[in-house]
């Protein structure tokens, strides 16, 4: 096979090597990040050295308290409360539309497809100041329905169109049985369809929930309310602060906001990664 | 694709006994709709109809306004479309850092995707843990805590000066820099290569090695066969990643927010058009001229995209055969 001279394994030993050290790079900021939270303060920028002389948990007191009497818990029980909805909504109402594309028969399907298709290429820039205005005029500012409604209503084209291509992918026959057995169209959908999708609603829920948690722009636009801030907003209070007797609390709550998607990460490694090489979905 | 589907409704003409000519229906190619479809397409129509059509019109309107919120909206022509370009030098400045960062930032986390992914395409054992490894700041990345970790790390006296500084680079506080601040964002960018890395993956793993062991023995070396094999098969893929990174990237928002400490960046040297659209949005309220922004912001996207595809005629390569041959 080879034509190079070189032996196997010394081949193998250097490309060894070679990830080893991408992976040093790739993950340094992030190693860097968990030593950081629990330096002292004085020692986060001074000392090069990764591992602090002592271990300091007072950036997770101190960050825990917040901001405001507001405790960064609320923080995180709000980002919780709007991924989690986000995420019930995302699946639901993304999987309803994309059985009526994949199965249904109706006018204009195809322009309407067409139509979803050429949203996911918009930027919802376009949208965001009259959306504004409608909940501002309802009232709706302010609360975390302008983050779920959208969800609910099964805006975010890219999982309608990611389900509708999983769901086509089902053999027809399944639900054809389903029919000619009697089943009306909502059971063959909830009963046969809807468990077939599975592994495409579980890569929804996965990606909506990170998607949600990191979502910064959308939160500062309709929470201003520092009962209702989200994580990110909470940690939005650390952007301007450049003294280093905040660091600590900085670092602290920023490895805390990254937690959830490490688990994420870990326990769905596999699934998120063979979900982004077929849907070419972003990260 | 017509074989035994639903029942057909009671009011479908009644077909010629014994014919067998499933295909061409009497009443045309006239699709009837099953009443059951409005059931599961409501929510989604409306939100198209709602959140996506009714505002855009609206927004395409009051670009043409003066907006505050508070009283209603003044009609104005072009009024904003001229301002943006010839009387706003934060708008110019916003364009340009923008064009700034998608040019320099989308290939070269293309290239860098490329790359660790043609190293990542073998048999050898361990690979899907690098995979893992190397994707995992593309879920991060694009976070306000990962963000602020970035800025850290290239502050002044912060770990990226120290680590230059003992190679012999002395470097500024890269995010104080207006030169070096942009940079330290487009870093930002590329350290979440992993997601076009395993898309680019996907791809190389559907080249036939046949192709690369018949050039091989013609005697092709490395450099022709990925300049001749590699890259023509996979363009399709590059294809794909070049259009999505390009879109992303014009609508970057929390880098830079983060990053320009919420206002910019050092003389606007991190001003994304994004971050310019919000603060005259939603801090000045000018509802109408950004509004007017992001029509701008629309077209320009959509300009990329169709200069993107109209030039994939010249260089992305469908092997159609591969498609409908039976190769497994």
């Amino acid at each position: 096979m080879t034509v190079l001279r070189v032996p196997r394994t010394a081949r193998s030993v250097g490309w060894h090597v070679l990830c080893l050290a991408i992976v040093a790079v790739v993950l340094y900021p992030l190693v860097w990040l968990a030593f950081a939270s629990v330096k002292p303060p004085d020692e986060i920028l001074s000392r090069l050295a990764l591992l602090p002389t002592r271990f300091v948990f007072d950036g997770y007191t101190k960050g825990w308290e917040g901001a405001a009497d507001v405790g960064f818990g609320r923080f995180f029980l709000n980002s919780f409360l709007v991924a989690g909805l986000s995420v019930a909504a995302n699946v639901l109402s993304c999987s309803l539309a994309a059985y009526a594309f994949a199965r249904l028969k109706f006018r204009f399907r195809g322009a309407l497809f067409a139509f979803m298709i050429t949203t996911l290429m918009l930027p919802y820039h376009v949208t965001l100041i009259p959306q504004y205005v409608i909940f501002q005029q309802a009232g709706l500012v302010n609360t975390f329905v302008p983050l779920i409604l959208p969800k609910l209503l099964a805006t975010e084209a890219f999982f309608v169109f990611l389900i509708v291509q999983f769901m086509r992918g089902i053999p027809r026959e399944l639900d054809e049985a389903a029919i000619i057995d009697g089943c009306s169209v909502y059971r063959t959908f909830w009963h046969v369809v809807l468990p077939l999708s599975k592994p495409a609603l579980v890569t929804t829920s996965i990606f909506t929930f990170i998607w949600t948690w990191n979502d910064f722009f959308t939160q500062m636009v309709y929470l201003n309310d520092t009962e209702k801030f989200t994580v990110p907003l909470g940690l939005r209070l650390f952007v301007d602060t450049s003294s280093q007797s905040n660091f600590g609390a900085m670092f602290a709550m920023s490895a805390l906001a990254l937690v959830p998607i490490v688990l994420f990460f870990l326990a769905f490694q596999r699934l998120l990664v063979e979900g982004v090489s077929t849907s070419g979905l972003k990260g | 694709m017509t074989t035994v589907r639903t029942p057909d409704p009671p009011a479908a003409p009644p077909r010629p006994a014994g014919s067998a000519r499933r295909r061409d229906r009497p009443a045309g190619r006239r699709r009837k709709t099953q009443p059951e479809a409005f059931a599961f397409l409501t929510p989604w129509l409306l939100g198209a109809v709602a959140l996506t059509v009714g505002p855009m019109v609206v927004s395409l309107y009051l670009s043409f306004t003066d907006y505050d919120m508070f009283t209603s909206p003044q009609w104005i022509g072009f009024g904003n479309f001229t301002h943006m370009f010839t009387d706003d030098d934060r708008y110019l400045q916003s364009v340009k850092v923008t064009l700034i960062y998608v040019l320099i930032s989308v290939p070269l986390k293309l290239t860098v995707s490329l790359l660790v992914a043609m190293l990542l395409n073998t048999r050898r054992g361990g690979g899907g843990f690098y995979r893992a490894a190397f994707y995992a700041p593309s879920l991060l990345g694009a976070s306000v805590a990962a963000a602020l970790v970035w800025r850290a790390l290239f502050m002044g006296g912060g770990p990226v000066n120290e680590i230059l500084a003992s190679v012999g680079w002395h470097t500024p506080s890269w995010v104080d820099d207006p030169q070096f601040s942009l940079a330290s964002i487009i870093l930002l960018t590329v350290w979440q290569f992993g997601a076009p890395m395993v898309i680019f993956l996907a791809g190389l793993k559907q080249i036939p090695a046949e192709l690369h062991e018949a050039a091989a023995i013609d005697g092709a070396g490395a450099f022709r066969r990925f300049r001749h094999i590699t890259l023509p098969m996979l363009s399709p893929v590059i294809f794909f990643n070049l259009v999505m990174e390009a879109i992303h990237a014009f609508q970057s928002f929390t880098p830079a927010f983060v990053i320009g400490g919420g206002r910019g960046g050092p003389a606007d040297a991190d001003l994304f058009y994004t971050l310019y659209l919000f603060e005259v949005g939603f801090q000045d309220f000018r509802m109408g001229y950004a509004s007017a922004m992001a029509w701008v912001l629309l077209a320009v996207i959509a300009i990329v995209t169709a200069i993107v595809f109209r030039t994939a005629k010249l260089w992305v390569f469908y092997d159609d055969a591969n498609d409908t041959g039976g190769r497994k």
